[in-house]
């Protein structure tokens, strides 16, 4: 076989080898990437940075675990801003899959800004958790009515009547954004209903898969904002000042990235070197 | 760490494994973790479905007098009917008002999001080229998205032919959608990617971390 | 009664969610927030636990009639068993340790690691069809390239390739997806349209 021919019909294993060390010696081995800071990404941190204490936005996590990796640091990073800025935030987690790992990310984020701070954000003042509910087009319609409807009592069936935080929050057009945080398709939801039909600020922070089809909605104004996959979450982390695994992360996708090209290089390299006879009797 | 993380980790680590195994081949191990999922998610989904509405949603509004919620339970349980072929029929009532609903409120809302503003959305790059703030640059990219969305528009229209000038616009159409697929390609690199960076900085940092006394170990954190 | 009675129901629900979403009177408020978004969800835990009651009903099955690898739905049964049992109230419901334990440990374990997986898929599957076959093929290589490279550090040539990529996504990206946005909007507009005016009738299944 000759070296062409070898690029050309390299075996899969080969491949997930070099891929699997190089993501985990890149992990191991010390090194920063700069994270260039995208407009769609200032877009989100101004405009919660334009919020005054005691405003109230909506954090919708639409996620579940298997796309933690990219929405957990975004949804880190947007809670300590709030925190930081004594900005209320609603959490509703609309996939099934979400509530627990909801509440065990607030539990984190509330430890996180205790060990910084020294101040213990409280349930029901300056949060609230309000869980999982089925068919999210109909629980943002709901919502919108008001959260009582979807939501008569919080993830922790405390009624939401008796949260004092949500004494004056009725419905969508009391809170100043909705920040969706989404591996599903709920974005269309928020988008189509939320800010469809209350007309709510509407922000997105996505996994990689999705980001891309989303950009026609930043012209229309339909979203003002848009945080794309771990880059999306680094450029965050940048933003707050609290550079963590998102950033760590990027420095790997760099690699991957270049260890992926490599291999699109090699078998173009190789399609184009071996004749087109030969080709058939290689694959 | 104590003892109860690092028993905790090591399943998780082995569960990690077992799931990546199957990169050689398929294999018990990860047919294992599979199963184990499956149903464990199906459990966690009977947890959740109870305590966050047949709790709150049915049965305390039930005790706080608010009787009428017998009427979306009976809907909810003519659901199961689903499952004696005989009475299958039975369960289109409860989902005649659910698809009624649904279908309903998204006729006039998706018109909206999907359709109508994204018409706004291009009529606006329009007006801005007339505008007093127009730049080149920026009137050059409204030409390139007004003409590709045009072009992809043409390509998806498949009631009439696609030969001659038709033809040419939806070729043109290709390379405009060969651009988005690119571009949803990259991204979705990253986002693999991401996750594989996920699991490995949970099986160095984490895992290895909870087996801290593993020799290797000593000698990375000490050197 | 079987066919005509729910069309009509699906109808006139469909109906008064268009008509409401026009004419939002608060005599129609009332229909709408009590009754439209309030009984749906409801209904919904019902139709989702039928997926629950099927897997159970398939993997007592397989072990009943010792199937090949019958084995695995024990563990099945058992991972769904553990994780209800764990989630009962009188263990603590949704703030039982057990039932967090095995939803961090297990759930949170596995499911990334599945979509980790792909990750390798991916370079593989790029190595062998990302090759410049024709002009349309190449468009997406480049397309790729220029996306994918936008983060790399590359000193002065990081700049225009990060302005590169956000003209590439925010300009001919724009268009593609725009036109499958509104592609798809009309698509779910005429079915749900079809839904409601019982010109679709396949989820009522058969007699």
């Amino acid at each position: 076989m000759t070296v062409f021919e070898k690029m050309f019909a390299l075996d899969r294993r080969w491949i997930y080898l070099v891929l699997g060390l190089s993501v985990l010696i890149s992990l191991v081995i010390p090194f920063t990437v700069p994270i260039p800071i995208s407009q769609e990404a200032r877009n989100i941190y101004n405009y919660v940075d334009s919020l005054k204490a005691g405003d109230v936005i909506h954090l919708a996590i639409d996620y579940d675990p298997s796309t933690i990796a990219e929405l957990h640091p975004m949804s880190l990073s947007i809670l300590r801003q709030c925190f930081d800025k004594k900005i209320k935030v609603v959490v509703t987690a609309l996939h099934p899959n979400g509530p627990v790992m909801t509440a065990m990310l607030l539990d984190t984020a509330v430890a996180r800004h205790f060990a910084r701070t020294g101040e213990r954000m409280k349930r029901g003042i300056d949060y609230v958790f309000l869980g999982y509910k089925p068919y999210p087009a109909l629980i943002i319609l709901g919502m919108g009515q008001n959260y009582r409807i979807p939501f008569p009592t919080d993830y922790y069936n405390v009624p939401v009547d008796s949260l004092p935080m949500m004494a004056h929050v009725r419905n969508l057009t009391d809170v100043r954004a909705v920040l969706n945080v989404s591996g599903t398709s709920g974005t269309d939801y928020w988008i189509t209903y939320g800010n469809g039909r209350y007309g709510v600020p509407l922000a997105l922070g996505l996994t990689g898969v999705m980001a891309s089809d989303y950009y026609p909605y930043m012209q229309t104004h339909q979203i003002f904002g848009l945080l794309g996959g771990l880059k999306g979450a680094a450029e965050y982390e940048e933003l707050v000042g609290a550079p963590g695994r998102a950033v760590e992360g990027m420095k790997v996708q760099v690699v991957a990235h270049m260890v992926i090209i490599l291999f699109i290089i090699a078998g173009n390299v190789g399609y184009f070197a071996i004749p087109k006879s030969q080709r058939r009797r290689l694959t | 760490m104590d003892w109860g993380s690092v028993i905790s980790t090591t399943i998780a680590a082995f569960l990690t494994l077992a799931i990546f195994s199957f990169l050689y081949k398929d294999n018990p191990f990860y047919k294992f973790a599979e199963h184990l999922v499956v149903g464990v998610t199906a459990g966690y989904w009977v947890v959740i479905f109870y305590y966050t509405v047949v709790m709150p949603n049915i049965i305390e509004r039930l005790q706080q007098g608010k009787w009428w919620y017998v009427i979306p339970l009976c809907l909810g349980i003519l659901m199961w009917t689903r499952l004696v072929p005989k009475w299958t029929w039975i369960s289109r009532y409860p989902l005649a008002l659910y698809l009624g609903v649904a279908t309903g409120a998204a006729i006039p809302l998706e018109m909206k999001a999907k359709v109508v503003e994204h018409l706004n959305g291009s009529v606006a790059l329009v007006t801005y080229m007339h505008s007093p703030q127009a730049t080149t640059g920026g009137i050059i990219n409204n030409v390139i998205i007004l003409l590709g969305l045009v072009a992809a528009l043409i390509y998806f229209f498949f009631s009439k032919e696609h030969k001659g000038a038709i033809g040419l616009i939806a070729k043109v159409g290709i390379v405009v959608l060969m651009v988005g697929f690119g571009a949803s390609f990259g991204f979705t690199v990253m986002a693999r990617v991401s996750l594989l960076i996920d699991r490995f900085q949970f099986l160095v940092f984490t895992w290895l971390n909870a087996a801290s006394w593993l020799p290797w170990y000593y000698w990375y954190t000490h050197n | 009664m079987k066919r005509q009675l729910p069309l009509i129901l699906l109808f006139l629900f469909g109906a008064f969610m268009v008509f409401q979403y026009f004419v939002p009177h608060e005599s129609s408020e009332f229909f709408y927030e009590f009754v439209a978004l309030d009984w749906p969800p409801i209904i919904g835990v019902f139709a989702l636990s039928l997926g629950i009651i099927s897997l159970i009903r398939m993997s007592a099955k397989r072990v009943r009639t010792r199937t090949p690898d019958w084995g695995y739905s024990v563990v099945t049964l058992a991972g769904l068993a553990s994780m209800i049992v764990a989630g009962l109230p009188w263990f603590g419901g949704q703030e039982s340790p057990v039932y967090k334990w095995e939803f961090q440990y297990i759930m949170q374990s596995i499911l990334p690691t599945m979509f980790a997986l792909l990750s390798f898929f991916i370079a593989s599957a790029a190595y062998r069809a990302f090759r410049a076959r024709s002009a349309v093929a190449s468009v997406l290589l480049v397309s790729a390239f220029i996306v994918m490279i936008r983060f790399f550090p590359m000193g002065p040539l990081s700049i225009p390739a990060a302005s590169t990529a956000s003209w590439l996504l925010n300009v001919p990206n724009l268009a593609a997806k725009r036109a499958i946005t509104i592609g798809v909007g009309l698509g779910i507009v005429s079915t749900a349209l079809k839904v409601v005016l019982g010109i679709e009738r396949s989820y009522l299944g058969r007699d």
